[in-house]
C-alpha cells in the first residue's frame, strides 16, 4: 500500500501554560506545518483522561499526540509527571493490543518554543504517514460511544 | 388459565454462572414462582425456540438475558426476546460489557478457531473445520455461525435495564425481583429506562474495609507471590486492584477474603472506559518521575490489557484489540 496521498488525523492535546503557547507562538511567528494535528486545549496534560485517548482512536483519530510543560515547569507544580505515567502505561495497553507504538507520541515544549512544536508536528505527521491509516473500527459499523447509565440502588 | 405475567431467562455466549445465581436467591424463587408464570428458561425447563416465536409481541412482562452475543443463533434470540418483551434487562456481566467471553475480541477469530481444532492435543488428522450449513438426505441442516467478535447485548438490541454482575450478587437479584412484585401489586415504580440496577452507587472501595492511606507505588507485584498484609489496601501494597473503578455491589467480596478486586461488577457511575479509567488510578499512584524507573514498575504489571478488560473488552470504546478488529474485514 502507498501511503503517499493518505493524510493522517492526528488529535493532539496541549496544556494552557506551554504547549498550547508553543502553538500559539508558532501561529503568530507564521511557521508553516502540517495541518493533521487537531489541536485540543487542556488546562494541563495531569487533566488528560485516558478516556480522551481510547475514544480519539475508537473515533478514527490515526495518532494521538499528548504535550505539556517540560519536566520541572508544570504551571500545577507536578501534574505533568502524572501524565507522563499515564502515556508510558496507555502506551503499553495499545501496544498489547496490537497497536504501533509510533501512533503515541509524548511531547515537552515551552511556550518559547514554538519551533520545536512545529518541527515535531511535521515529523510526526511523516513518522504517522508511514503507518497508514489505523482503523481501529468494526466494519461496517457506526462509532458508538458508550454512554453513561444512571444507577439505581436497589435495596434488599 | 394462569393470568400471571410471563417470565423468561435465556442464556447467550456464558457460563450459565448467572442462572445459578438466580437459583442461589433461596426461599425468593418460590416469589417468583407464585407471581410470574416462567415461559422460557432453557436451563430450568423445556421450551422451544418455535413456543417463544409464537407468542405475542410484548407477552412477557420481564426478561433476565444472560450472556454476549458471540454467534447468529444469540442474535436471532436476542431480537426475538426482544420483540417479545415489555422488559429486557441484560444480566450479567457478559451481556452488559461482555466478560470472559468478550476476552475472544484480543484474538482474530481465525485464531480461535484453529486453537479450537488444530492444536497438538486435538486429534484433527484432516484439518476439518465446522461447517455452517450441511446437505444431507433430509434436507440442509444448520448450526450457528460465529461472529468474528463478541458484541455486548446493547450493541445489538434495545436495553431496559442493566444489571452487572459475574454474577450478580444473589442479594442483589433478590431486591430486583421484589422491586419487581411490588412494581405489578402497584407499591412501586420502575427505575428511569437505561438505569443500572441492583448496584451501590459507589465504587469497591467504599464497601472495602481495608485501610487506605496516601498510596505510593514502588513495585506492582502478584498478589500469590507475596505476603500481603490483610488490613492494608491491596493497591498501597502493589497488588493490582480493580477496586477504584469498580462498580459498588458485590460488598467488596474479594478484598475481603484476601484477594483484589478483578472488576467483575464493571464501571463505576461516570466511567465510561474501564480500561482508561484503571490506568488513570494506577499510574497516578506510581511513585517516580523518572521515565526509566516507571517503565521498570510498569514492568510489574504483567498483563496490563488483561487486567484492565478482563470483564469490559466487548464493552469498551475499542471494543477489542486492533489485531482482532482488523482481522474482520479479510
Amino acid at each position: 500500500m502507498t501511503n503517499g496521498n493518505f493524510e493522517p488525523v492526528i488529535i493532539g492535546f496541549t496544556c494552557n501554560w506551554c504547549s498550547y503557547r508553543a502553538a500559539d507562538m508558532a501561529g503568530t511567528a507564521r511557521m508553516k506545518y502540517a495541518p493533521n494535528v487537531r489541536l485540543i486545549r487542556l488546562m494541563c496534560s495531569g487533566r488528560l483522561d485516558p478516556t480522551f485517548i481510547f475514544k480519539a482512536f475508537a473515533g478514527g483519530a490515526d495518532a494521538v499526540l499528548i504535550s505539556g510543560c517540560h519536566p520541572g515547569d508544570c504551571h500545577y507544580i507536578d501534574q505533568n509527571y502524572k501524565a507522563l505515567r499515564r502515556f508510558h502505561l496507555m502506551k503499553r495497553v495499545l501496544t498489547q493490543m496490537g497497536m504501533e507504538p509510533g501512533r503515541l507520541k509524548l511531547l515537552w515544549a515551552s511556550a518559547a518554543e514554538g519551533a520545536l512544536f512545529a518541527s515535531e508536528i511535521n515529523k510526526f505527521v511523516e513518522e504517522v504517514r508511514q503507518l497508514g491509516p489505523l482503523n481501529w473500527q468494526v466494519p461496517g459499523e457506526a462509532v458508538s460511544i458508550p454512554t453513561q447509565k444512571t444507577q439505581v440502588e436497589v435495596t434488599a | 388459565m394462569t393470568t400471571k405475567p410471563k417470565f423468561a431467562m435465556y442464556w447467550a455466549a456464558s457460563c450459565g454462572g448467572c442462572e445459578i445465581a438466580v437459583l442461589n436467591i433461596h426461599e425468593k424463587i418460590l416469589d417468583v414462582d407464585a407471581n410470574f408464570e416462567v415461559v422460557f428458561w432453557p436451563v430450568a425447563m423445556d421450551a422451544k425456540y418455535k413456543d417463544v416465536e409464537a407468542m405475542e409481541d410484548g407477552s412477557i412482562l420481564l426478561t433476565l438475558f444472560n450472556g454476549g452475543i458471540r454467534n447468529d443463533e444469540n442474535e436471532h434470540i436476542a431480537k426475538l426476546l426482544r420483540q417479545k418483551s415489555k422488559i429486557l434487562v441484560a444480566f450479567g456481566s457478559c451481556a452488559n460489557e461482555g466478560c470472559i467471553p468478550g476476552l475472544a475480541n484480543f484474538t482474530p477469530i481465525q485464531e480461535i478457531v484453529d486453537t479450537a481444532f488444530s492444536t497438538l492435543t486435538t486429534e484433527n488428522p484432516d484439518n476439518i473445520r465446522p461447517q455452517t450449513t450441511y446437505a444431507m438426505p433430509e434436507g440442509e441442516i444448520h448450526i450457528p455461525t460465529l461472529y468474528p467478535i463478541l458484541k455486548t447485548l446493547d450493541q445489538v438490541v434495545d436495553v431496559d435495564y442493566y444489571m452487572p454482575g459475574c454474577p450478580p450478587e444473589s442479594h442483589q437479584i433478590a431486591a430486583v425481583i421484589d422491586l419487581v412484585i411490588q412494581v405489578l401489586q402497584g407499591k412501586a415504580e420502575l427505575p428511569p429506562k437505561g438505569a443500572v440496577i441492583g448496584v451501590g452507587l459507589s465504587t469497591v472501595c467504599d464497601d472495602c474495609k481495608r485501610t487506605r492511606n496516601i498510596k505510593k507505588i514502588k513495585q506492582f507485584g502478584r498478589i500469590q507471590l507475596q505476603h500481603s498484609d490483610p488490613e492494608l489496601c491491596l493497591l498501597e501494597q502493589g497488588i493490582p486492584c480493580n477496586g477504584p473503578a469498580t462498580r459498588q455491589g458485590c460488598g467488596a467480596l474479594c478484598p475481603a477474603a484476601g484477594a483484589q478486586c478483578i472488576g467483575c461488577y464493571g464501571p463505576a457511575e461516570g466511567v465510561i472506559d474501564y480500561g482508561a479509567r484503571l490506568v488513570a488510578a494506577f499510574a497516578s499512584v506510581v511513585d517516580s518521575n523518572n521515565p526509566d524507573e516507571i517503565d521498570q514498575i510498569m514492568d510489574g504489571l504483567v498483563d496490563p490489557a488483561g487486567q484492565f478488560y478482563r470483564f469490559n473488552l466487548a464493552g469498551s470504546l475499542l471494543k477489542g484489540s486492533l489485531t482482532a478488529i482488523r482481522s474482520i474485514s479479510k
